[in-house]
């Protein structure tokens, strides 16, 4: 029977991390879902940056000295990155969920019995994009801000003190919830069991701390995940927030630990 | 080849697999039968390496699986069907699990147009039928030119055309010196496809042999008889070796004698006889004999063997 046999040579390949990533890399674009979650995630960004930064300008002569004072043209301006976390955070659990759900990690694991490989090639795939998308769309939504705040002449430059910090901190932040997104979806196995994770710890947490007594809310909230987190995004630190980098350090810890738990969870449990 | 030694796995108190032995040579179609939850597709994704046994050994090509540095070149699997993402298309899957060993797109390409899938492989796989579902497993198989397949269920909800062609597929695989090993439920499909068998009940190893063999044993022929004179005629056949049986009226199902002997003993006492017919029993019926005895061999009331018993019952 001639069927099956072949007439390309079949190269006896070794598995590497530069072909696992190259494989995830054709997985991550090879789906639809891929291209419409990150394209409302910027469209969210730069819209809600126009939106707010108009409403912004038009108030503004109405506005108390102190707030014209605090006022955070940067901060303001990328202020869609709130949306955007959503997109980001669902799109990296689906990164491996997408792969439970359907059986496809079977095939995948298959292809990859090592296993690790395909963790850090799809956070690498997935955290590369979303560092370089999630840059363009707080540079839109910056630029675009900007250009409405300019009618009051209130609108900052990115050479600036501190400004690119928030600008490109937004981008690294969005980035570790998408990161914490794939490792919490390698955690739990399952969609909405990674994206009830995510989004508990980043919003929930919070809202549950408010309930307790308020000087619990200035010792413990600093370091809550997102608040930690988006101590980047602001122009000068609110009270009882970290410092940039410290908050950013802190995320990028409990992003690490969730990783690692990852790893241990998909070396060692049964496919 | 594949050897599986002492392979056991549990899931807590239920034991799917328990020290299961078996050896699968390459050259040769082997089905691996039992009935469903008989621990089938357990063993097959512990000789992948997607479970881990709790204790004994896999070895594929004289390796556990995960060592192998090229393993879409050692075994190609089809676990189940539907282990594809269904929002990508055929095409890119199968891009995808090549590019994990840097196998190159024109065999993407030949191992669509070998299955068939040619004209679907540029659409989305959510909305392919269970057929060519099949076919998509069945070309990531064969994706890295392996020298062994593992194929579970492979014929499973597919048209006369494909279980046809999959058959004809087995076999020119095992006739290029490959081996594989696939598994069913259906001894009729594996009598027609496969050579030898590994056959399997609750997790315990119950038969390996080859087909030959199996269908020689259980064709334990019997002999339908009708006549409007059963009585008489049963007399005359009654012998120490035979057993006569009759669920209709003036139809006897005689084992123990010949068409050939009963013709004669008939013609010898003038009785008339309407139709005279050897009858095989089938190998579905064997299966499910032998099948039927594993389960009771386990019930024995020693207490490991209980405990076993309730825990493949839950």
């Amino acid at each position: 029977m001639t069927s099956a046999t072949i007439s390309t040579p079949v190269r006896s390949g070794k598995v590497t991390q530069g072909r696992v990533l190259n494989s995830e890399w054709i997985k991550f674009r090879s789906l639809r879902s891929t291209y419409l979650t990150l394209l409302i995630a910027v469209a969210a960004m730069v819209g809600i940056a126009l939106l707010a930064c108009w409403a912004a300008a038009n108030r503004w002569q109405h506005l108390p000295m102190a707030e014209r004072a605090s006022f955070d043209a940067a901060g303001r301006s990328i202020d869609g990155y709130v949306f955007a976390q959503l997109a980001i955070g669902v799109l990296g659990v689906l990164v491996i969920t997408g792969e439970y759900s359907t059986g496809m990690i079977r095939a995948t694991l298959s292809a990859v019995p090592r296993r690790l490989p395909v963790l850090w090639a799809k956070m690498a795939v997935f955290g590369g994009v979303t560092l370089v998308l999630a840059s363009i769309a707080s540079l839109l939504s910056f630029f675009a801000g900007q250009s409405m705040l300019a009618s009051q002449h209130i609108q900052t430059t990115l050479s600036a003190p501190g400004v690119p910090r928030v600008v490109f901190g937004t981008a690294i932040y969005l980035t570790l919830v998408g990161l914490f997104g794939v490792a919490m979806g390698a955690v739990t196995r399952s969609t909405p069991g990674g994206i009830a994770s995510v989004f508990g710890m980043l919003f929930v947490l919070p809202l549950i701390l408010h309930a307790l007594p308020s000087s619990w809310v200035d010792d413990i909230g600093p370091y809550l995940p997102s608040n930690a987190g988006q101590a980047l995004t602001v122009l000068h630190a609110e009270p009882h927030q970290l410092a940039p980098w410290t908050g950013a350090g802190l995320f990028a810890g409990y992003v690490a630990v969730t990783v690692v738990i990852a790893a241990v969870q998909l070396k060692r449990r049964d496919a | 080849m594949i050897e599986a030694t002492a392979l056991t796995k549990r899931y807590g108190p239920k034991t799917a697999v328990a020290d299961l032995s078996f050896q699968v040579k390459p050259g040769v179609v082997t089905g691996f039968l039992g009935p469903n939850g008989a621990g089938k597709s357990t063993t097959m994704r512990m000789l992948l390496g997607l479970d881990t046994p709790t204790s004994g050994t896999a070895r594929v090509n004289g390796k556990s699986y995960a060592d192998h540095a090229a393993p879409l070149h050692e075994v190609g699997a089809m676990l189940e069907a539907r282990a594809i993402h269904t929002g990508r298309t055929a095409f890119n899957h199968l891009l995808a699990l090549a590019a994990t060993t840097g196998i190159p797109r024109s065999r993407v390409d030949e191992v669509i147009e070998l299955v068939g899938l040619a004209d679907v492989a540029r659409k989305r796989a959510g909305g392919f039928s269970l057929g060519m579902g099949q076919r998509l497993g069945i070309a990531s198989a064969l994706l890295g030119d392996p020298a062994t397949v593992i194929l579970d269920e492979p014929v499973n909800g597919l048209d006369p055309e494909g279980i046809l062609w999959i058959r004809n597929l087995l076999k020119g695989l095992a006739a290029e010196g490959r081996t594989v090993f696939v598994s069913s439920h259906l001894m009729s499909e594996m009598a027609l496809t496969a050579e030898h068998l590994i056959i399997v009940g609750r997790g315990r190893l119950i038969a390996d042999t080859s087909v030959e063999e199996f269908t020689r044993q259980a064709s334990t022929n019997t002999v339908r008889v009708r006549t409007p004179d059963a009585e008489r005629l049963r007399e005359r056949l009654a012998g120490p070796d035979v057993t006569i049986t009759s669920e209709e009226a003036g139809v006897l199902t005689v084992s123990g004698l010949s068409s050939e002997q009963i013709g004669t003993l008939a013609a010898e006492h003038q009785v008339v006889l309407y139709e005279l017919a050897t009858q095989q029993a089938s190998l579905e019926e064997a299966f499910m004999e032998l099948t039927k005895d594993a389960v009771e061999y386990q019930a024995v009331p020693s207490a490991t063997r209980t405990h076993v018993t309730e825990g493949t019952a839950a």
